[in-house]
């Protein structure tokens, strides 16, 4: 379970990012989360693995309190959080294997890391995953030979390879054409039935969203303002998330102080 | 009636304003000047300067014909020569590596780490390999190690400003995708950095050693070994066609190891 | 795939095994080898630490008492530097035209190639040792030698731009009826320009480089002071002028970037 509670960010001296936020995730459901640019969704989900520092406030997973760990702990607890990045971020020269692989780097040790010594049952699971896929006979290739939607069926691999407890996509879809990127939201959806695993996505494409995830959360401004069953999303609510603009929303601000 | 030209009353033209005419007369004035200052003031004997072209004239003249008698001495000093030139590059490549890594700002520790690289990198740069090779020579005596030592500590800094530029300009995002999985900070660098600035390091290497060849031909002049102190040795005894065949010999060896370098990179990169 | 893989390899960078191993094994025989036959004398080399101490001991403080000869050496390195600048780049542009493939024929091209190839070939200290059996010791023999320096490099780049130009400009020119020099002045010139004048101005601040290094063969210039500070054991004195020259380089190489960047 992640449990987010009252979590600020801000970065520099400006206005917060993310205003006092809290969200629950429970069990094995998907869900997404929608907004405009510069709504806050790519910060709240860096933020769960630390890859920004939140300001303040309380994150939570199956019982670990994430934001004041170091070090060590740290990369401990990010083992266990899998994250797909929009860019796919994988590393272009090595292989297929290698970046799958890479999912594993915090459990293996270093000599093995350097040599490519993988373990057995590391390599087998890959090889599963790729499989599942439909990557395998990509093993050896180097990543940079792959079209969109196999760089990120890589990176979701290389995710799962963690092992994790929850998996994190930051707009895995929106570098990807229209067919492919609902391959991979199905994907995503059937995997996290699969391995039981819940999955927060931030996602541009609302009609995506709604087909693939048993959960929309709405974010405006680093404010959750709709948080329910896909169906509850009409046209009314999305005006109302995807309407204003960082400006008229600090105007508001000013108007509920005075 | 008027003419167009009478209208518009203009037949002059410049290319430039006044203020930019002053600007480029001025650029102009300080060359013209500081090339006078130097030719006026350098103490040159000019009856030498007069004589230059017909002394050159002799000097090849003299070149000829070819004096072939120590070949096989002059080829075993000159696969010395490649030998200083291949051993300084793999030991500089070698410890280039943990200076890059310390004056790369993406990498190094903190900020006392990346000015200890950039002090590394300038003092190795800005001493020229035959002043390092004089420094060596005095230090360790004639031979191959005080070349060697001395194309080492000039091409760290050229290896380790190149790599670490290069380590500056990766793609960052892999990086963080490796930070995301929990990876430790030598993990990180071993899959994401080092696969990217690969090429970059291979290029480098053979730019490098092409470049030492040139540089290990001289390092004899001052006593460090190769095939300098036995052109040297021809010039000093005015023995000009031995010292032709060593130039030619030199010009064969430039050449074949641009050819090599040329076809390692073409396989390689 | 019903059989489950649980064993992976990263494929070598040599696919073929034999010539994978061969290149490994040759590779290892050489530095072996080499490293072993190698003519070192290991007695000399450990005495040198002892000896790296006395140098270094005798080397600080750095002596600047000599200031004079210093800054004369100086002097003299500058004036060779920028003779030579202008004389090579001079000489640089008629020999880029020529080695320049799209606007010369090839027997000139051929020549001016190897005109650039010989220049480049030899590092300037050899450079400097014949010219300065041929015209005397002095400033004049490393002027020579950092002239053919800047052909070497000079004529190289510039002949490289002038085959990247837009012909374009220079068809028009001479569709316009244009004689040769005029083309060469309005449709040439400008597009060479700017990377002429970066170009001058590296060469500059490289040719201030290496006039301190031709001086220890002879050819005048602040290497000729370090080279007789060395000679006689006036190691603090030849690390005032060591750190004269890395100061020197220094400043010069940030100001020629500054400039080229200015220009740009």
């Amino acid at each position: 379970m992640l449990e987010i509670k009252d979590l600020v960010k801000r970065y520099g001296g400006g206005d917060p990012v993310l205003k006092n936020l809290d969200l629950t995730i429970e069990g094995e459901s998907v869900v997404s989360i929608i907004g405009s640019s510069g709504a806050g969704k790519s910060t709240l989900l860096r933020c769960i693995n630390r890859l920004v520092e939140p300001t303040s406030g309380s994150i939570e997973l199956n019982g670990t309190e994430l934001t004041r760990l170091r070090g060590r702990n740290l990369r401990a607890a990010r083992r266990k959080i899998g994250m797909v990045f929009q860019g796919f971020n994988l590393v272009d020269r090595l292989t297929v294997m290698e970046n799958v692989q890479s999912g594993r780097l915090g459990y293996i040790s270093t000599w093995a890391a350097i040599l490519r010594r993988y373990p057995k049952e590391d390599i087998r699971r890959a090889y599963e995953l790729m499989e599942r896929v439909g990557i395998a006979h990509y093993a050896n290739t180097r990543a940079d030979q792959l079209s969109g939607g196999e760089r990120q069926r890589v990176g979701v691999v290389r995710a799962l390879m963690q092992n994790p407890d929850i998996l994190l996509a930051d707009e895995p879809t929106a570098s990807l054409d229209p067919k492919t990127s609902e391959q991979i939201m199905g994907l995503l959806r059937d995997l996290a039935g699969e391995l039981k695993l819940p999955v927060l996505i931030n996602i541009h494409n609302v009609a995506e969203a709604k087909e693939y995830t048993d959960r929309i959360v709405g974010m405006r401004y680093g404010r959750i303002i709709f948080d329910h069953k896909p169906a509850r999303l009409d046209q009314e609510e999305m005006d109302r998330i995807y309407s204003g603009s960082p400006h008229a929303d600090r105007n508001e601000n000013l108007r509920e102080a005075s | 009636m008027t003419s167009i030209s009478e209208q518009f009353g203009r037949e002059d033209w410049s290319r430039f304003s006044s203020r930019q005419k002053w600007q480029r007369f001025a650029i102009f004035a300080i060359c013209v000047l500081a090339i006078a200052w130097s030719i006026s003031s350098i103490e040159v004997v000019w009856a030498w300067v007069w004589d230059a072209p017909s002394q050159m004239g002799d000097l090849f003249k003299r070149m000829y014909p070819l004096d072939t008698t120590n070949l096989a001495t002059i080829l075993r000093v000159l696969w010395e020569t490649v030998n200083i030139a291949t051993f300084a590059t793999a030991f500089a490549v070698l410890m280039s590596l943990p200076v890059a890594y310390l004056s790369a700002q993406n990498t190094t520790p903190n900020r006392a780490t990346l000015w200890l690289g950039r002090l590394i990198l300038v003092t190795s740069r800005s001493v020229n390999t035959i002043i390092w090779a004089l420094l060596f020579v005095a230090i360790f005596g004639p031979g191959v190690v005080a070349g060697i030592i001395a194309i080492m500590f000039r091409s760290i800094g050229f290896i380790g400003k190149l790599l670490g530029e290069a380590i500056e300009e990766i793609d960052k995002r892999p990086v963080e995708a490796l930070e995301a999985t929990g990876a430790s900070r030598f993990k990180v660098i071993a899959y994401a950095i080092v696969p990217q600035v690969m090429p970059t390091f291979w290029a480098v290497a053979i730019l490098r050693w092409d470049i030492n060849l040139r540089e290990s031909t001289v390092l004899g002049l001052v006593g460090a070994g190769g095939i300098g102190i036995i052109l040297q040795g021809a010039i000093d005894t005015f023995n000009w066609p031995e010292a032709a065949t060593v130039l030619l010999a030199i010009l064969a060896l430039v050449i074949l190891g641009e050819v090599v370098s040329a076809f390692l990179r073409r396989r390689i990169l | 795939m019903s059989e489950t893989h649980d064993t992976w390899r990263k494929p070598p960078f040599i696919s073929n095994p034999v010539i994978r191993w061969a290149v490994y094994l040759v590779a290892l025989a050489y530095f072996l080898w080499v490293g072993a036959t190698m003519p070192i004398d290991w007695g000399r080399v450990a005495e040198g630490f002892a000896r790296a101490g006395r140098i270094f001991g005798g080397a600080f403080p750095p002596s600047f008492e000599r200031s004079g000869l210093l800054i004369d050496g100086f002097l003299e390195s500058l004036k060779i530097a920028v003779l030579a600048t202008a004389g090579g780049v001079l000489l640089s542009i008629p020999i880029a035209f020529m080695a320049a493939r799209n606007v010369a024929p090839l027997p000139i091209y051929y020549f001016g190639r190897f005109v650039i190839i010989l220049a480049r070939s030899f590092h300037p200290v050899i450079v400097a040792i014949v010219f300065v059996k041929a015209v005397g010791f002095g400033p004049f023999a490393g002027m020579l030698t950092l002239v053919v320096y800047s052909i070497g490099f000079v004529a190289k780049m510039l002949a490289e731009r002038i085959e990247e130009i837009d012909f374009g400009q220079v068809e028009a020119m001479r569709a316009a009826g244009a004689p040769f020099l005029s083309t060469i002045f309005y449709a040439i010139f400008p597009q060479i320009m700017p990377r002429q004048i970066g170009l001058t101005i590296y060469q500059l601040d490289s040719n201030l480089r290496a006039s301190a290094v031709v001086g220890i063969v002879g050819a005048g210039g602040i290497g000729a002071t370090l080279a007789n500070a060395f000679g006689r054991y006036d190691y603090d004195f030849a690390l005032a002028i060591t750190i004269v020259i890395v100061g020197v380089i220094l400043v010069s190489e940030g100001l020629s970037g500054q400039i080229r960047k200015r220009i740009a």
